[in-house]
């Protein structure tokens, strides 16, 4: 983020420079302006340029960002879809609920749980592809490279119904497996131990490919010079790895992170569509928690609270990884 | 030698990462005996399209994907206009308030859409937009992916052009369209393709936003399909063959263009 901000401002420096500079010249054509004439120009059309987004961010995004902050104070029900005024003020008592609602706190914890085992796999499977394909692989690295990422692109539905398929005890992929190898397959998505496990298994198989990418382009993006200069002096692949890979893709990592655990985060259509949440809410996460809450039971105000509570969970994560990530390239 | 080793480690990789898609693509045309056949049959002895015409018979499939198309055109088209817009402001115009403008931007690309359903639903039922394209449309007509994306393409056009171009008295308006529109061209191929898939696979926001199933979107329908018993009876050929239709142009698509993926992805991840 400061890397990127601080970019801006050279950028924005420097383009005020040259359209200073710029009108300094024979001026422009159409008005004969001046300085502050091309400026206002530039001001006038900045701002016309950016009213289509900021309308569209004002109604679609800002509003309903602070409406369900509101709306959490609220007992905000179905009938208030209608008259959405006349919802009581309740204080903190969604809040209070919330932390005392074996359910939530239930979801809470699945949540957790998908994010601590799932982004360490992702990433790590993700950075062991991007550098299998990057080292020693010409010919094959698009097929290669096109057959990783293809999951991403697939739609979430249609991959969990079919995976809940490929999960099936009794004729799926993998029960097809292990009775090759004369075993039964467990039910996976019927046990509450290993229910979660398989939607994990999922959600890596699907994010590995943004991941892979990702690195690749990060792996690319380090100079042949530094590597070989590594070898000359005597550095093992190994050590290769460690003392210039590694460091040099720690902004690519940090990014990748960030992004893989605001997904998982906000995990949803995984146990909407293979599990509903099941069984006995052992893959209900916080965000099909709040979708049930809400567009269910109509229980909007409480719903809200729930949404507000992953959202400060998020950024709260976020802060911590963007620090943590950094303070170490120091 | 280490060469053959990496090939051997990816090829197997590839092939887990495959077999879901193989097995679906397979199972799609096992007749229902096969399908339930234990142990399980790995590929079909009869081809049969006979879970396709089942399918179709229950799901009125042409009519799910048009909608997901109508909808996905629109957004793709207004984020192609409003997110270049912004990202030529952001790139290259000098103007008060641009650096809070481009603030926003990356402050909304860590909001999760999560937060916004609620309000957002109930500002549609106020509207009376439930169960239209409307509805579907205007909360994704612009992303701040894309203005990011855009603005770090147009970043890489020299100012010296633009200048040039204004002294020989070109607007902004001009300028924008006829001059920088045309040299981003490959930035407006990858956000086409990223914009019309996440549409095209978004499944939440259609999910809420519809009741009426004449206005499903394919997921919507797929799922609403897959999680009720009494639709599908269970039947893993049926689903199988809509899953199939949904995930098979995405992929040939996909493998076509991948280029622009792989790009678009990088150049959001590098900042």
């Amino acid at each position: 983020m400061s890397t990127t901000s601080t970019k801006t401002e050279k950028v924005a420096r420097a383009a005020g420079v040259r359209a200073a500079t710029g009108s300094a010249g024979p001026g422009r054509g159409r008005k004969q302006g001046s300085k502050r004439g091309s400026m206002g120009v530039q001001n006038f059309a900045g701002w016309l340029f950016s009213t289509p987004f900021l309308v569209l961010f004002t109604v679609f995004m800002a509003f309903p960002i602070v409406a369900t902050l509101l709306m959490s104070f609220t007992d905000f029900g179905l009938r208030n879809v209608t008259h959405p005024l006349e919802a009581n003020f309740i204080g903190f008592e969604n809040y209070t609920k919330l932390f005392s609602d074996e359910k939530f706190l239930k979801a809470l914890f699945n949540t957790a749980y998908f994010v601590v085992i799932g982004v360490p796999l992702t990433i790590l499977l993700g950075l062991v592809v991007a550098v299998l394909l990057n080292n020693g692989i010409d010919r094959a690295r698009t097929f290669f490279r096109v057959g990783f990422y293809a999951p991403v692109v697939t739609s979430i539905v249609a991959v969990a119904v079919v995976w809940r398929f490929v999960l099936d005890p009794s004729d799926g992929l993998i029960a097809g497996l292990f009775s090759e190898v004369g075993l039964t397959a467990p039910d996976f998505l019927g046990d509450e131990k290993l229910a979660m496990p398989s939607l994990i298994a999922m959600a890596v198989w699907r994010n590995l490919g943004t991941v892979m990418v990702l690195f690749i382009a990060g792996l690319q993006a380090i100079p042949t010079e530094v590597r070989e200069a590594a070898k000359l002096d005597g550095a093992g692949m190994w050590q290769e790895f460690r003392a210039i890979t590694v460091p040099l893709l720690r902004p690519t990592l940090l990014y990748a992170t960030v992004i893989t655990t605001i997904g998982y985060l906000n995990v949803f259509e995984e146990p909407f569509v293979m599990t509903q949440g099941g069984p006995s809410d052992s893959t209900l996460t916080v965000s099909l928690d709040m979708y049930r809450e809400g567009f269910n039971f109509f229980h909007m105000g409480y719903a809200s609270a729930m949404a507000y509570v992953l959202f400060v969970v998020i950024m709260g994560i976020t802060v911590l990884q963007l620090r943590l990530l950094k303070d170490n390239t120091k | 030698m280490k060469k053959r080793l990496v090939y051997v480690l990816l090829s197997v990789g590839l092939l887990v990462m495959s077999a879901p898609f193989l097995w679906m693509a397979l199972s799609a045309f096992k007749t229902s005996s096969e399908l339930t056949a234990s142990p399980p049959v790995w590929i079909p002895t009869e081809w049969t399209l006979d879970n396709f015409s089942a399918l179709l018979d229950k799901l009125d499939l042409p009519l799910y994907f048009m909608n997901s198309v109508i909808v996905a055109v629109l957004v793709t088209v207004s984020n192609l206009v409003f997110c270049s817009m912004l990202g030529y402001a952001l790139a290259k115009l000098n103007f008060a308030g641009k650096n809070k403008i481009f603030g926003l931007v990356l402050g909304a690309l860590m909001v999760p859409g999560n937060l916004m359903l609620l309000p957002l639903f109930v500002l549609m039922s106020k509207l009376q937009l439930i169960d239209s394209y409307a509805a579907l449309v205007l909360p994704f007509a612009a992303g701040a992916f894309g203005v990011f994306l855009m603005r770090q393409f147009m970043q890489s056009i020299p100012d010296e052009l633009l200048e040039a171009a204004r002294m020989d008295g070109a607007g902004e308006w001009y300028i924008f369209w006829r001059i920088v529109m045309p040299l981003v061209k490959p930035a407006l191929a990858t956000l086409s393709i990223f914009t019309f898939l996440g549409s095209w696979n978004n499944f939440v926001w259609p999910l809420i936003a519809t009741n009426d199933p004449d206005k499903y979107t394919l997921p919507v329908a797929l799922a609403t399909f897959a999680t009720d018993p009494n639709k599908s009876g269970g039947s893993n050929g049926m689903l199988m063959a809509g899953s199939f239709l949904i995930v098979l142009p995405v992929l040939i698509v996909f493998a076509v263009l991948q280029r622009h993926f792989t790009q678009g992805i990088a150049t959001a991840g590098m900042k």
